[in-house]
């Protein structure tokens, strides 16, 4: 057993209002240089949809992720003999059509503009060449589904629904989308480190960050369609590719990563999980069907001394394990099992867990007199008319796996029905135990979940450890001296070269 | 090498030891002092710069073709500098000759098909415009003229291979080892002699071009490890690395 520490993250869907500002608040600290305009580390998605870079998700044509042929653990998009071909010209690489093309306006015709008759314009023009260009896509075009199905129709994950259902869908299609917010997952088994030809990604082994080495980096763009969530994105302008941080600056100094910190639905959790690094491998060889599982038995109990005892052995210290025994991630995913990981199916082991957003029919029409449905048979059998069909939802966040969203979804709505009979009264109490044992949960577990979701403080969303990086220099430097020659990384300005 | 620069230029007789002399010398410094200089004060700008996230579809025709071209004659001509004997006896027999001849040349058609679209390529499309710098621009005329001028060479002056290996190996060779004799040399024709004006020139700029990509090509992809780890604590085992 190799215990070791990773960042982790939960988002909480049903919170989400889809707001854009942790994106926004990523992008102000991190990418609104030249060459990075059209990145978005943290882009909110509507779903259903076909996101950012346009069909993402779609593995036949990005090649993104990993495959297992003949017992061991292949990358779709390279290999030891692929990477030097696909060097020069790869084929399976997103462009910049495939993401938009960034622009700005022309806003001083406004003021410029000599008296007329007709009101002056602000042009569009495009952010890389400086001419004017028609919009035709952006980041978030179908936000909120963009007024239309047609985008809609297109997400990959609709794959298993049936047209029956499809139809229906589409019939309240305007009705019914979820936000899908999205950074990095800081995966156990990133695609992205292992495509790299130069080497010049890495996980930071004291807590699993996966960052970019610029310096390192050669524009060999593997990175970009190794990893299956387009999380890497390349700069055309310095010729390196960059990614999501998760902030470290900021997790160094006991701060949470800014899109965490301004997140308005307050969705965002993070906190240590502890995992076993030695099975990472067999883990991601699993049949699909036993991934969900197999990625939550990889993930150990930090209250188990054998497991406390080996993370001491790799250095971690008393403060940094009680910090990832209080993880509300560790609740999240190990102990409530309500977040799930997004498309576990493409085998880099995600990180970052979502409780999916709970979207019941919770009433019917009769006769045009709207009647809801508060008995716990009704709402567990409507389960299977949800407007969001659960195959969706299952493609999404189990790996296809339709029982583990059920489970998840079945306490999820327990705890809503325990509540609602807590504290409006309207459901008979007998009634609400008897929704949380058949949702494998309880009165204390429920309180908890609702504890953590609705009234949950800053510093317990938010359980970040002493990464004390100050301490693991001062092992082999003078803290003060190393800050003079490293400082934060760069001594001459990074620019693109001759 | 002072005086033998001095010597040079003490007139157009001397012209030769100037171009085949002094300057591969004058050369082989600057490349060294500028690319390790670059390396170690500027890494960040140690990239092959792609552009095809910028425009996908015509880059196929520009790096596929000529990296294909290039790399290959580039290897030739390696092997020509470093076992010019075997190449001489290789090409004894007239079919052999013809078939790396024949080769040599179709290697030459591509890199010069890449090349030509990579000037048609940077000129036309706006976005890839806005990423080509001046360096951009000399550098893929030099290489054009260097491509153009080595197939004249092929065609003309034939056997390029066998006079490669029989005159221009020696003299490489007699520049290393710090005792040049340029007599061979000195009746080369025009042609070739430009042609290897142009390879020093080349090498002279690389260190202020792109072309430095080519000194960080990634072998060690080949048996490295999928997964990196890197620990700021210190005092791990190697195992553990990983
Ligand atoms: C195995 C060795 C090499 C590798 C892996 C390599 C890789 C690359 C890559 C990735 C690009 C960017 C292409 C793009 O726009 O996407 C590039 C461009 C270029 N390379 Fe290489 N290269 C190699 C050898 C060479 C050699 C030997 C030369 C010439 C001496 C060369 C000259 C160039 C030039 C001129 C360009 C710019 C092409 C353009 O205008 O777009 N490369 N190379
Ligand atoms: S999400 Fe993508 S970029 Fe992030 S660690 Fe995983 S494979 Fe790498
Ligand atoms: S963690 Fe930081 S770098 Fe990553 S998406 Fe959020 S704000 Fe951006």
């Amino acid at each position: 057993m190799d215990v070791r520490a990773q960042v982790s993250m939960v988002f909480h869907l049903d919170k989400c209002i889809g707001c854009h500002t942790c994106s926004i608040a990523c992008k102000n600290i991190w990418t609104d240089r030249r060459g990075t305009e059209y990145m978005w580390f943290n882009n909110v998605e509507t779903k259903p949809g076909t996101g950012y870079p346009t069909q993402w998700e779609n593995q036949d044509k990005y090649k993104g992720g990993w495959e297992v042929s003949g017992g061991t653990l292949r990358l779709k998009s390279t290999s030891k003999a692929k990477y030097l071909p696909n060097i020069f010209h790869n084929p399976t690489m997103p462009t910049m059509d495939d993401y938009y093309e960034p622009w700005t306006y022309r806003y001083q015709d406004l003021f410029n503009s000599p008296p007329g008759d007709d009101q002056p314009i602000a042009r569009a023009v495009s952010m890389v060449t400086g001419e004017p260009m028609e919009i035709k896509a952006g980041p978030n075009w179908d936000d909120d589904l963009g007024g239309s199905p047609i985008y809609a129709s297109n997400d990959v994950n609709l794959s298993a629904v049936t047209e029956q259902q499809r139809q229906q869908l589409n019939a309240l299609e305007r009705l019914v989308f979820f936000y899908f917010p999205r950074i990095c997952n800081h995966c156990l088994n990133p695609a992205c480190v292992a495509s790299c030809p130069s080497g010049a990604l890495y996980k930071r082994g004291e807590d699993g960050i996966v960052l970019i080495n610029q310096k390192r980096c050669r524009a060999w763009r593997s990175c970009v369609s190794a990893c299956p969530y387009k999380k890497s994105y390349y700069n055309w302008n310095t010729g390196k590719s960059e990614k999501c941080l998760l902030c470290y600056p900021r997790l160094e100094t006991g701060q949470a990563p800014a899109c965490f910190h301004s997140c308005v639905g307050r969705i965002r959790y993070l906190g240590v999980l502890l995992y076993d690094a030695d099975r990472i491998n067999e883990v991601a060889k699993l049949p699909q069907d036993k991934l969900i599982d197999g990625q939550r038995d990889l993930i150990l109990d930090p209250f188990d001394p054998k497991v406390i005892e080996g993370a001491k052995k790799n250095g971690m210290t008393d403060e940094f394990i009680q910090f990832a025994q209080r993880s509300p991630v560790y609740k999240f995913v190990k102990v409530w099992k309500i977040a799930l990981p997004p498309h576990l199916e493409f085998r880099t082991l995600p990180m970052l867990f979502y409780v999916p957003a709970l979207l019941p029919v919770l009433g019917s029409t009769e006769n045009d007199i709207y009647k809801s449905n508060t008995k716990p048979e009704d709402i567990f059998h409507k389960f299977n008319e949800m407007r969001v069909p659960m195959e969706y939802l299952a493609n999404l966040f189990a790996a296809g796996d339709v029982n583990k969203m059920n489970y998840t979804l079945r306490k999820l709505m327990a705890v809503r029905v325990f509540k609602r009979a807590q504290t409006v009264g309207d459901i008979p109490m007998a009634t609400a135990l008897e929704t949380l044992a058949q949702a494998d949960t309880n009165e204390k577990e429920a309180e908890a979940i609702y504890r953590m979701t609705a009234l949950p403080t800053f510093a317990q969303r938010f359980v970040i450890p002493p990464l004390a990086r100050e301490v693991a220099i001062e092992a082999y430097k003078d803290p003060q001296e190393h800050k003079k020659e490293a400082g934060f990384g760069f001594t001459i300005e990074p620019k693109r070269g001759l | 090498m002072l005086s033998i620069l001095a010597q040079a230029a003490s007139g157009w007789a001397n012209l030769d030891e100037f171009l085949f002399i002094a300057m591969p010398y004058a050369v082989i410094v600057l490349f060294l002092f500028a690319t390790i200089r670059r390396f170690i004060g500027d890494k960040f700008t140690y990239s092959s710069y792609s552009s095809q996230f910028l425009e996908n579809k015509h880059q196929f025709y520009v790096a596929v073709p000529w990296h294909f071209g290039i790399i290959s004659l580039f290897l030739g001509h390696l092997i020509g500098f470093l076992v010019p004997r075997g190449v001489l006896w290789w090409n004894q027999v007239p079919l052999r000759l013809y078939i790396i001849e024949l080769g040599a040349l179709i290697f030459a058609v591509s890199a010069l098909f890449g090349l030509v679209n990579a000037v048609l390529r940077r000129v036309n499309n706006s976005r890839v415009r806005i990423v080509t710098s001046r360096m951009d621009f000399i550098i893929i005329l030099m290489l054009l003229f260097q491509v153009l001028s080595g197939m004249y060479v092929a065609v003309f002056d034939r056997w390029g291979t066998n006079w490669f290996a029989g005159v221009l190996a020696p003299w490489l060779w007699s520049l290393f080892k710090l005792n040049p004799d340029i007599s061979a040399v000195r009746d080369l024709p025009l042609s070739v002699k430009l042609h290897i004006v142009g390879a020093f020139l080349i090498f002279a700029v690389f260190p202020f071009t792109r072309l430095v990509h080519v000194l960080v090509v990634p072998i060690t992809y080949l048996w490295r490890l999928p997964q990196q780890v890197i620990w700021n604590r210190k005092g791990r085992t190697p195992s553990q690395q990983q």
